[in-house]
């Protein structure tokens, strides 16, 4: 992994993802207490933590599902959700905020997929409705993408038709249809039966190898040993550590993060 | 099934096997495995059944014996010009009121919904105002509001007017039942639409969201044609009440089909009771049409909802059928 991210010339080039002091709270709960990360183009970030630990929150942060209340995030060099005027920070207007996330890839837990719609129109709406592509080109663009996953027979099906593992791969290409710059995967593996998940971390890997800027949270250590070039440990809000995982999984510094390690392993 | 297989045994205070003339055992029974399991019996179904079918038959004998309901007054009134006229006002104040009726329910729907608080206040108001008002109130209070107000005029408050109408004009008997039912019909049918927008999941609103899916969009292509699912029922429900919420038109002197039964029964005094079946007939065909309607609209909503969509009528039929075919030759086979 070291020899791909070695190539990317980090200095000129922003990062990918820019996380900078994020605070969150739900009510009197405060779920994200001051997060700095950045993320270089190319680069494939595994987040890991405990369960209420923010893993999720801080995704949702990224592409302005949720708010901060303190703190922002801005990807490829492009603040998200706000920009500045002066001294400060001023809320964007909702269609402004639209148009950033559809630059931006975000795969759920629950894939979310549209059941009315089928398999090629879940993939190709985005495109069409955001004005990127006509309808023909989009669907053409379905097809090869559902052809990438794995799914190039199923374009008439309705999702509820599909399994889990199928389910999320054409999740996996609609959020590829609109070209981010950058995906987040939310526990992406996380609703599927055992033997459905390889199918699913295959396409993620086959991703992973292309290049592309990914943000992933999830329990798969094995898989974050394969295809993070970073591992971010998350626990209350705050990143613990985070580096290489030959580092973080392997010899992890924290005394949290050895005692989730041992939980999960 | 301890028992020597194949013989009947006899227990208790059931008659002997030897009283009942049986079919020969065969030397070599089938293994179980092989066998049909026998359905079970049930005389209580039967005795519902035959219960039942008799209150039917009485009903339907007396329904069509007794000269009370004159039938064949009803048939000389059934299809007669002035009650078709009758009828085309009720189709024509229902089609109007439902449909803005709906659009009405979506907007304050939408309003109730809205994250603009005073929006949010006044759609409630709307729907709080509407429900509370008796549709008779309603339709007669508008009926002499041109006595109210000689003018409507759109504009600002105490500042000049844009458009000014004179109502006298404007209100029409059919103008006012259709603004009286579409207003009540709109406060139903917001909160049908809003229960229906509350049921699709959140999921898909963020998915939408996180598509960055332009506003509208998501809405009219995402979120609403899944909330049609269950507003669907609610809404066919409201369309029934609606359909005959139109008999009170008549306040509003306007004569659909039960005005003019109405009509015709204080000038026919003997034949009011075949009149009001006239009425009642015409209204169970007006709602049956809606209901045959309905399963093809939700059907058509169940697209991707249900792995398999529910058979038509027709299906079920063929299928039916083939089903009795298979008894028949499995039977035929045993």
């Amino acid at each position: 992994m070291s020899t791909r991210t070695a190539e990317i010339p980090t200095a000129a080039a922003p990062a990918a993802v820019e996380v900078h002091d994020v605070h969150k709270w739900y009510g009197a709960h405060r779920v994200l207490d001051g997060i700095d990360l950045t993320v270089r183009p190319g680069e494939v970030t595994v987040v890991l933590g405990p369960s209420g630990s923010g893993k999720s929150t801080l995704l949702r942060v990224i592409n302005h599902l949720e708010k901060p209340e303190v703190g922002y995030v801005s990807v490829n060099g492009e603040l998200i959700g706000v920009k500045r005027q002066g001294e400060r920070l001023k809320e964007l207007s909702e269609r402004a905020i639209l148009a950033q996330r559809s630059r931006i890839g975000f795969v759920f837990q629950n894939f979310n997929l549209f059941p009315h719609l089928t398999v090629l129109d879940n993939v190709a709406a985005a495109p069409v409705a955001t004005g990127k592509l006509t309808k023909p080109e989009a669907q053409e663009l379905a097809r090869e993408l559902l052809g990438r996953v794995g799914l190039a027979d199923r374009t008439g099906a309705y999702p509820r038709q599909l399994s889990g593992g199928q389910q999320q791969r054409v999740a996996i290409a609609r959020a590829l249809a609109l070209r981010p710059g950058v995906i987040l995967f939310d526990e992406p593996t996380s609703a599927l039966d055992p033997e459905l998940v390889g199918e699913v971390l295959a396409v993620i890997k086959d991703l992973a190898t292309s290049g592309t800027t990914l943000v992933i949270v999830t329990h798969e250590i094995g898989f974050a040993r394969e295809v993070a070039d970073r591992v971010v440990f998350i626990d209350g809000g705050r990143i613990v550590e985070q580096g290489p995982p030959s580092e973080v999984l392997d010899h992890p510094k924290h005394e949290r993060t050895r005692d989730f390690l041992s939980r999960v392993l | 099934m301890s028992e020597s297989p194949g013989i009947a045994v006899s227990s208790g205070s059931a008659p002997p096997a030897e009283a009942i003339p049986r079919p020969v055992v065969p030397a070599e029974p089938k293994p179980l495995a092989a066998q049909r399991v026998l359905p079970l019996r049930r005389p209580g179904r039967w005795i519902t059944t035959a219960v039942v079918l008799v209150v039917v038959a009485q009903i339907t004998h007396g329904l069509v014996t007794n000269p009370f309901y004159q039938w064949d007054r009803f048939r000389y009134w059934f299809l007669r010009p002035t009650i078709l006229d009758g009828l085309a006002i009720t189709l024509e104040v229902t089609a109007f009121s439902a449909v803005l009726g709906l659009l009405g329910g979506i907007l304050i729907a939408l309003g109730r919904l809205s994250a603009n608080p005073v929006l949010r206040a006044v759609t409630w108001f709307y729907t709080w105002l509407f429900r509370s008002v008796p549709l008779v109130v309603l339709l007669v209070f508008l009926y002499n509001f041109s006595a109210l107000y000689k003018t409507l005029s759109l504009g600002v408050p105490f500042g000049p007017a844009f458009f000014t109408f004179d109502e006298s004009k404007l209100a029409t008997d059919m103008a006012v039942a259709v603004v009286g039912l579409s207003l009540n019909e709109a406060a139903y049918a917001s909160e049908v639409v809003r229960g229906g927008i509350l049921s699709v999941d959140q999921g898909q609103h963020e998915a939408a969201a996180a598509l960055g899916l332009p506003k509208g969009y998501q809405f009219t292509r995402i979120v609403f044609p899944q909330a049609l699912r269950s507003i669907t029922p609610n809404y066919v429900n409201q369309l029934i009440g609606l359909i005959k919420a139109t008999s009170l038109v008549f306040y509003v002197s306007l004569l659909d089909v039960f005005g003019t039964v109405q009509m015709m029964g204080s000038t026919y005094p003997g034949d009011i009771v075949p009149l009001l079946l006239v009425a009642t007939v015409w209204y169970l065909i007006l709602t049956s049409a809606v209901s045959v309607v309905q399963f093809y609209v939700e059907r058509y909503f169940a697209r991707g909802a249900t792995r398999t969509l529910p058979p038509t009528p027709l299906q079920k039929l063929r299928a039916g059928l083939g089903e009795l075919r298979a008894r028949a030759r499995r039977e035929a086979v045993v």
